[in-house]
């Protein structure tokens, strides 16, 4: 089976003011079908738009992207916005779910792009809001939930297209340490289920819970290891 | 995305400011509100006219003297008369084929009393024929016959307004006696009500037969006419031909040379009505472009909003791009909801404009008329103002590039 995600000699500048900006230099990097994979990297490293590419909401200036053998590195805004639909679920450091909107429709939400019928979608983002323990607050809006509440509604919008690749950015920024655990667990549970993770992160602990771990500098891939990922329903400390 | 979503969804985020999109919605209610209470108004006045010309009769010419035109013909002026009988007689010969009825009226203004009262009016004396040129029954009694009209009895037709004023209590004016210049004259008919007319109350007058009027009124006969020619034409498009072979005539009876000017006047009422109906048609029309003026404004209102919106939502509009919303979904959803607020401000506005039509129908007295394409026309046109106005914004919003609206802070 051809590799999940496969770029080869990916290239993005940027024009800030009068200087161009090298965000990334030619990146090679493969990812397999049900790998935990974390992206690491000061700021201005070049991975968050490594991660922007990989998550089709940017394009390369140069080289190429297949993401499930496709080449998606020159589809056009729109035909980008239905493979984001369909392959990638994401998680954000700021949950960014619609405030004034219930948990169920956030989680919603991505279905209705899908064309779905209420009836499904409703059945579906139920499915997912248990998933992530969160049956009894759908009718909940993000504001009467925890920080770990909503990103859990988060993760649930991300697996309720059952897309393949979920793309996690700081997805622990925002938490404090225990409900960071809480997080990574059902993120490690996901794996389990063959999805595929992409962690971007700068903090060593969250890119501990990943199978390998991917340092960017410069816009260029300075390390790339695979590790035994420490098991987050165990906390390490436990004290 | 179905449709159907789109619209649920635009509905709930409009339900979510409803004081904004009650706002929003107000210029737009008031745009079309305008633009139908001036449309309707504008037709009802071009109805009033086109009434108030209709009681004059179609297919009418007036023949005056033309000395008269510095002196109100009411205060008797005809001292400068030039039209003759004999004149009368040569157009009643038939030589002007589309002449088809011919009535000479004379006519002041003097006192009739009765028992109860006195009314200053319109004293005529005609013949039978102008009530039928004029098209104008009695309900009570009955207007002059041939007989009546050239007899020399002091008998008279009287319209609705003088019967009301001189016989307040009567149940009916027919039968009783009424003073003219000292003579009793006897009531016969009472004349079906015509309205406002062009010179004032056409209620307001007094028909007796022409002979009595030259004897008691004018007291004696005259070579001249002191009053004008009613005249019927056959058809309504031979005016100008019809006016041209009368001013041929008249023109050879008075001996006038090439250099003359014609020493009376023809007035064809239609053409007068017409010019009339076209300025009413100028002021609706520039009612109407002002009410537009204010449409288009309350559009542009629905923009405005339409945009601040966006930028508000442009945190959203990057989530929903970032699940998969398509540029089309984003631009569909902020389409659907400048559209929802036109249309629904838009009915809103049709109702507004029908009671605002009605009032100034009841006001200005004439007819209400709201016919039901202006109304669909207006639904049309506020549906119309939502894609105009909202396309823009919408059309920004679908742009937006889904990591800077995804990073925006609000």
């Amino acid at each position: 089976m051809a590799s999940l995600i496969e770029m080869r000699g990916i290239e993005r500048t940027y024009v800030m003011g009068d200087n161009l900006v090298h965000a990334l230099r030619g990146v090679d990097l493969t990812i397999e079908h049900g790998s935990s994979i974390a992206i690491m990297g000061t700021s201005g490293s070049g991975k968050s738009t490594l991660m922007n590419i990989m998550g089709c909401l940017d394009q390369p200036d140069q080289g190429t992207y297949h993401l499930d053998g496709k080449d998606v590195s020159r589809l056009s805004r729109s035909d980008l916005a239905d493979v984001r639909g369909r392959m990638i679920g994401f998680v954000f450091q700021s949950f960014n779910l619609l405030s004034r909107t219930s948990a169920l429709e956030n989680v919603e939400m991505p279905l209705m792009y899908q064309g779905i019928s209420a009836r499904e979608r409703h059945k579906r983002a139920r499915a997912a809001l248990e998933q992530v323990n969160l049956g009894g607050r759908a009718d909940h809006h993000p504001n009467q939930l925890s920080g770990g509440q909503q990103q859990r509604v988060a993760i649930a919008r991300a697996l309720v297209t059952e897309a393949p690749v979920i793309m996690a950015d700081e997805p622990t920024g925002n938490l404090d340490t225990t409900t960071s655990q809480e997080v990574m667990s059902i993120l490690q549970g996901l794996v389990k289920q063959g999805k595929t993770i992409i962690l971007v992160t700068h903090e060593a602990d969250i890119a501990a819970y990943a199978s390998r771990v991917v340092t960017l500098r410069d816009g260029s891939i300075i390390d790339d290891k695979r590790q035994t990922p420490v098991d987050a329903a165990r906390p390490k400390d436990a004290a | 995305m179905s449709i159907f979503t789109t619209f649920k969804l635009a509905l709930r985020a409009l339900w979510r400011n409803k004081v904004r999109t009650l706002l929003t919605m107000l210029g737009i209610i008031f745009g079309i509100g305008a633009v139908i209470a001036m449309v309707a108004s504008g037709q009802g006045a071009q109805a009033a006219v086109r009434q108030v010309f209709q009681s004059m009769g179609t297919n009418v010419l007036i023949v005056s003297n033309q000395s008269t035109r510095g002196m109100a013909p009411s205060q008797g002026g005809g001292g400068g008369a030039t039209l003759t009988w004999e004149d009368l007689a040569a157009l009643q010969s038939g030589e002007i084929s589309t002449i088809k009825w011919i009535a000479p009226a004379l006519e002041t203004r003097t006192q009739i009393i009765s028992e109860d009262a006195d009314w200053n009016s319109r004293i005529m004396g005609t013949t039978a024929t102008w009530f039928k040129i004029r098209n104008w029954a009695a309900t009570e009694g009955a207007v002059f016959d041939e007989d009546t009209g050239n007899s020399t009895g002091k008998i008279a037709v009287i319209g609705r307004t003088v019967a009301k004023e001189l016989f307040p209590g009567a149940s009916t004016a027919v039968g009783q006696i009424a003073r003219i210049n000292g003579q009793p004259y006897e009531i016969v008919g009472v004349l079906a009500s015509k309205g406002q007319g062009p010179m004032g109350d056409n209620d307001d007058i007094v028909v007796i037969p022409i002979k009595t009027y030259q004897q008691k009124i004018d007291r004696g006969l005259a070579k001249y006419i002191r009053g004008n020619l009613l005249i019927s034409m056959t058809a309504d498009d031979v005016a100008e031909r019809t006016m041209a072979q009368i001013t041929a005539l008249l023109r050879d009876r008075h001996k006038l040379d090439n250099t003359a000017e014609d020493d009376f006047r023809i007035r064809n009422p239609t053409e007068f009505a017409k010019a009339q109906q076209a300025s009413t048609e100028r002021i609706s029309t520039l009612l109407a472009i002002v009410a537009a003026v204010s449409l288009f404004v309350g559009g542009i209102g629905v923009m405005n909003i339409m945009l601040v919106s966006v930028i508000e939502r442009t945190r959203e509009i990057g989530i929903r791009m970032a699940v998969g919303a398509k540029p089309r979904d984003v631009r569909l959803q902020f389409l659907v909801e400048s559209i929802v607020i036109s249309l629904v401000g838009g009915l809103h506005g049709i109702l507004l404009g029908y009671v605002g039509a009605k009032y100034m129908a009841d006001y200005f007295t004439w007819q209400m008329i709201f016919p039901k394409e202006t109304a669909i026309l207006a639904f049309v046109v506020s549906a119309l103002v939502g894609i105009v106005f909202g396309m823009y914004p919408a059309v920004r919003a679908s742009r937006l590039d889904p990591i800077t609206a995804l990073r925006y802070e609000t």
